[in-house]
């Protein structure tokens, strides 16, 4: 009787703990030209002339339409939402005073404002130190900065759109070798639609003098975002990459598909880091983004190493694996993941690690909290190939849930085909505990800086990984979502 | 300092205390003994503010404020601090960033600066050597994978960094060993102060050999039934809790 009833207070208090603002749910108002809905091979002509992209673009992007054509809808992730119609999407969007992006006087004042609310100057002399910003507003990337910098290290840091008109060899090479155009449905779509994205070079040896960073606004109604990502490190190159997302509030749903695509040569090593906070819907479930992503990188050469973390607060559903094809021998993959979902947010997220060379390595850690009405699942599929020799993967999955009408589920597959391989799994699924907030309370803690110290300790495995000031950003995104929780 | 009159409480609606009257003044340091089940952990827990440990009749005063309009963490800050029989472990969060939160928070509630950290540095490696604890403890997550000793030390770790004016000790000695027990004893006696009173709730006799205290009382079912100077605790451990029911049944 007595647990009953401390649950019930507990419930009580998480309600008022899961309320919180979407600070950056405001709209810019500013002139856009976007395509009207709907999806043809016309529109993907269209985007391609919009672009004024080399044939060999244009042929991949309708090879990838009519392939998409022909696939289904995923339906096995744990999530729930009404069919999509993707002929009521606009594929196209953008600012019509279309920057150069040589000055920033030329970018429109409204743009800059946007990117100053969201706590993201483009200017370069106000920016911190080391990172580079490459901003993309629904469909097109209206600002990268520190470019000149970054050039004089042989790095090459621009929006994908320009990238296929400067480097098209490069893009010819790698775009779609790591994600086939028929490697899944959102996939297929994001080949045939993408309008922009950052394109990341790194040559042979060379470290990246700066945290590049790209920041992802949606702001058009009725539009999806297909951004498109590509990075490459050469032999002996180091990246640290981070994204950031937002969007508008609004009750409609929005579509976010995007494919991240990341190649690491012999010895190189790429860290890629996203907080994603994407507007996860009201309350009672009406609104918010659908990130349907793919993201997957490959260690092409012997001892690379590729590092995924990602801290998933927003939208209303992340369909998400950021994965590692694990090819050179004694090549590393990692995944570091904090997913949060509380109203009627839902996630299926996880990672693939699929080893093939030997001594490969792999570790993940998966961190998800639930609250509200939020689902929660961890998705993870360990594949040990014939050829990897003596590969071990680690993998920890732990569920934090806050009340009881959430839900957190636990999906990890192995396929092991090389008896060498040594694999460890660990999970647990923990609640706040009474105990933990009376502890904390006691020593002169509110209830609500309890609720943030216990939940940050639960995710600092994660937030170690991020870069610094990510991983305060991090926090407060944390403490933001579970702002008001205890009353 | 402390002043508990006629204390009705029940734990989850189930009535444990039932009409408490103890008195505690700055500087002295009060045993509560009693059988399992007597009600000693609910007082602890009821002054301190947990939730669902409701005071359904009485008051119960603490330096001129009914304690029963202060939440948990008010009371904290008006320096009430409960040593926890089972302090839980917290993962991910160091000692040191739980007790910097802490004292910070209750600064905050004085209206003073936040602590600089070398300051903060400085008075806990000082309050660390009190309870011979390593530097390495205040880097681990909070009592995670502490052994019962060490969890205890660190309790009263906190105790000396927080500087209560009312320290509840709940079965400080449970799952401790001699040493351990000597050390926790001798950092608690060392936190004795003419500004401080200490309120020490235990099951034996022994702890009291450590930490000799100026009161006893003999708590059975919800009430104290007898109080008296510290031979109070000898007669009780040579005569055992049995004699306390035939008081009991006396009164």
């Amino acid at each position: 009787m007595t647990d009953a009833l401390a649950v019930q207070e507990q419930n009580k208090d998480l309600k008022e703990l899961v309320k919180r603002e979407y600070k950056e749910g405001f709209v810019t108002e500013i002139e856009s030209e976007t395509f009207e809905p709907g999806l043809s091979e016309d529109v993907v002509r269209r985007i391609s002339a919009k672009k004024n992209e080399p044939e060999f673009m244009l042929e991949y992007r309708l090879k990838a339409f009519r392939v998409w054509q022909k696939m289904k809808e995923p339906d096995w992730a744990h999530i729930d939402y009404p069919k999509i119609d993707f002929q009521d999407i606009a594929y196209y969007s953008e600012p019509k005073q279309k920057p150069k992006l040589d000055s920033l006087d030329e970018v429109d004042p409204k743009l800059l404002e946007t990117y100053e609310r969201l706590g993201i100057p483009l200017e370069e002399q106000k920016m911190l130190a080391n990172v580079a910003v490459d901003a993309v507003f629904d469909s097109v990337s209206v600002r990268t900065t520190f470019r000149e910098t970054l050039s004089e290290a042989g790095v090459i840091f621009m929006p994908i759109s320009e990238a296929v008109q400067e480097h098209p060899e490069l893009v010819k090479q790698y775009l779609s070798s790591v994600v086939p155009v028929q490697d899944n449905y959102y996939a297929a779509l994001n080949s045939a639609v993408f309008s922009d994205g950052s394109f990341v070079y790194i040559p042979k040896g060379v470290r990246c003098p700066m945290e590049l960073s790209t920041y992802f606004r949606i702001n058009e109604m009725n539009t999806g975002q297909f951004e498109r990502t590509l990075i490459i490190a050469d032999e002996g190159s180091y990246v640290s990459y981070l994204e950031g997302c937002t969007a508008p509030q609004r009750d409609e749903n929005q579509l976010h598909a995007a494919v991240v695509e990341l190649v690491a040569h012999k010895d190189a090593e790429i860290k890629y880091s996203t907080v994603q906070n994407w507007y996860p819907g009201d309350e009672n479930g009406k609104g918010g983004i659908y990130n349907f992503v793919t993201k997957r990188g490959i260690c092409k050469g012997d001892h690379a190493k590729i590092s995924w973390t990602q801290v998933e607060t927003g939208s209303a559903i992340t369909w998400k694996y950021p994965s590692v094809v694990l090819q050179g021998d004694n090549s590393v993959g990692e995944f570091y993941s904090v997913a949060l979902t509380h109203n009627k947010q839902q996630a299926d997220t996880g990672t693939k690690m699929i080893h093939m060379g030997k001594n490969t390595s792999s570790t993940i850690i998966s961190k998800g909290i639930s609250a509200g009405h939020g689902q929660n699942a961890y998705r993870g599929l360990v594949k040990i190939m014939k050829g990897a020799d003596n590969a071990r993967n680690f993998s920890q999955c732990d569920s934090l849930l806050m009340g009881d009408r959430c839900g957190a589920h636990t999906y990890p597959y192995v396929e092991v085909q090389n008896p060498s391989a040594n694999l460890e799994h660990e999970a647990t699924t923990s609640k706040i505990s009474e105990d933990q907030l009376f502890y904390l309370m006691q020593r002169g803690l509110n209830e609500e800086a309890a609720v943030s110290m216990i939940v940050n300790g639960f995710c600092k495995e994660v937030f170690r990984e991020l870069p610094m000031e990510f991983a305060v950003e991090a926090q407060k995104l944390l403490d933001i979502s579970l702002e008001g929780a205890v009353g | 300092m402390l002043e508990i009159k006629n204390l009705h409480a029940s734990v989850f609606d189930t009535p444990i205390l039932k009409g408490i009257n103890l008195s505690v003044n700055a500087g002295e340091v009060h045993a509560i003994m009693g059988p399992n089940g007597s009600g000693k952990s609910t007082l602890s827990n009821v002054i301190a503010g947990r939730d669902g440990y409701d005071i359904t009749e009485g008051s119960i005063d603490y330096l001129g404020k009914d304690l029963s309009e202060l939440e948990a963490d008010e009371r904290a800050c008006e320096g009430i601090f409960l040593a926890f029989q089972y302090p839980v472990e917290i993962p991910g969060v160091s000692n040191m960033a739980m007790l910097k939160a802490a004292i910070n928070s209750m600064r905050k509630y004085r209206g003073e600066d936040e602590i600089s950290a070398g300051d903060f540095l400085k008075l806990i490696r000082e309050k660390a050597a009190l309870v011979e604890m390593k530097q390495e403890f205040l880097k681990r997550s909070v009592n995670e994978g502490f052994s019962g000793g060490e969890k205890k030390r660190n309790e009263i770790l906190q105790m000396a960094m927080l500087e209560p004016k009312l320290a509840l000790l709940d079965e400080t000695d449970s799952g401790l060993d001699i040493d351990a027990l000597k050390i926790v004893s001798d950092g608690v006696n060392a936190l004795r102060a003419p500004d401080r009173a200490m309120v020490v709730v235990t099951h034996y006799q022994r702890l009291l050999d450590h930490i000799v205290p100026d009161y006893v009382h003999v708590l059975a079912d919800g009430k104290i039934v007898k109080s008296g100077d510290k031979s109070l605790a000898l007669e009780l451990e040579e005569k055992g809790y049995n004699w306390i029911e035939g008081l009991q049944k006396a009164s």
